[in-house]
């Protein structure tokens, strides 16, 4: 780390830069999904016309994405609370976020073919 | 005149002893008569409590959300006017809805403020970034909430 600064680095500041980093990620979405989603009241077929958007293969890899900053948010959110409110937490933190990214990689992994598969059908044939 | 005759140590008790080596330094968070009365408020800790009770539920919305609208039964294939329609055919999903929609946009607000007062170091722009944040959620959750209310699946 530079000298003179009072960020400490390791899981610890890493994991709270990643939460922060994702939380405004998912806020700016979330503007834009109750956007979206208000065009069912204008008509069906506005509202049809902007999920086909969400089903091209850039839009349909972002959602990918989204699905692995929502999941790091939660699963972190909770190690926060645990840190928060269980006695051990802090003492446990580095294990904690060591838990949160594993169970992570496994359901991001679980999640790629359900997720992605409306790409993937698209470009290499159902 | 007596200044002159007594001994300076007798006269002025020293600052500085075994119990006390240092100068005391004031805690930076004493609220002094110059702090304001309309801070005195445990806002802060109430918004930090609710991000943590809001969080838990979020987990289990925004969680089976994702499930059902990108994970199960096509992914994002069957979206579409009439997927929402027939979800919104239930009072369990409108409820479900309305509470995410409310929790995640307040849990989103109080993170993105804490944010700007983190980051924007005028006090100008630290004013007008949040009334920005402000007006847009109030909108965003105003729209969403009268999208859910309103929703009609016979509108053309």
């Amino acid at each position: 780390m530079p000298a003179g600064t009072l960020y400490r680095g390791r899981e610890g500041m890493w994991s709270w830069v990643a939460h922060r980093v994702t939380g405004v990620l998912i806020f700016f979405f979330l503007f834009v999904h109750v956007l979206d989603t208000a065009l069912v009241r204008v008509s069906p077929e506005a509202y049809d016309d902007v999920v086909a958007t969400y089903k091209t293969p850039l839009v349909n890899v972002m959602e990918y994405g989204l699905v692995a900053a929502i999941l790091f948010h939660a699963l972190n959110g909770l190690r926060v609370i645990a840190v928060d409110f269980w006695s051990k937490g802090p003492k446990y933190q580095k294990q904690l976020l060591w838990t949160v990214v594993g169970v992570w990689a496994v359901l991001m992994a679980g999640a790629f073919y359900p997720v992605l598969q409306h790409t993937l059908r698209t470009l290499f044939g159902s | 005149m007596s200044a002159e005759t007594t001994p300076a140590v007798n006269d002025s008790v020293s600052l500085y002893d075994v119990d006390n080596p240092a100068p005391v330094i004031e805690p930076p968070r004493k609220r002094t008569k110059k702090t304001p009365k309309t801070t005195r408020t445990n806002f802060e800790m109430y918004g930090w409590l609710f991000m943590r009770l809001s969080g838990i539920v979020l987990v289990v919305l925004v969680l089976g959300h994702l499930l059902l609208q990108l994970v199960l039964d096509g992914g994002v294939s069957k979206i579409g006017f009439a997927f929402v329609a027939g979800r919104w055919a239930s009072p369990f999903w409108q409820v479900w809805d309305l509470v995410m929609l409310w929790l995640a946009m307040l849990h989103g607000a109080n993170g993105l403020r804490t944010v700007i007062n983190d980051y924007a170091q005028r006090d100008n722009t630290r004013f007008w970034l949040k009334m920005l944040l402000y007006t847009a959620t109030v909108f965003t959750v105003l729209l969403g909430t009268l999208v859910i209310f309103t929703f009609d699946p016979n509108i053309r």
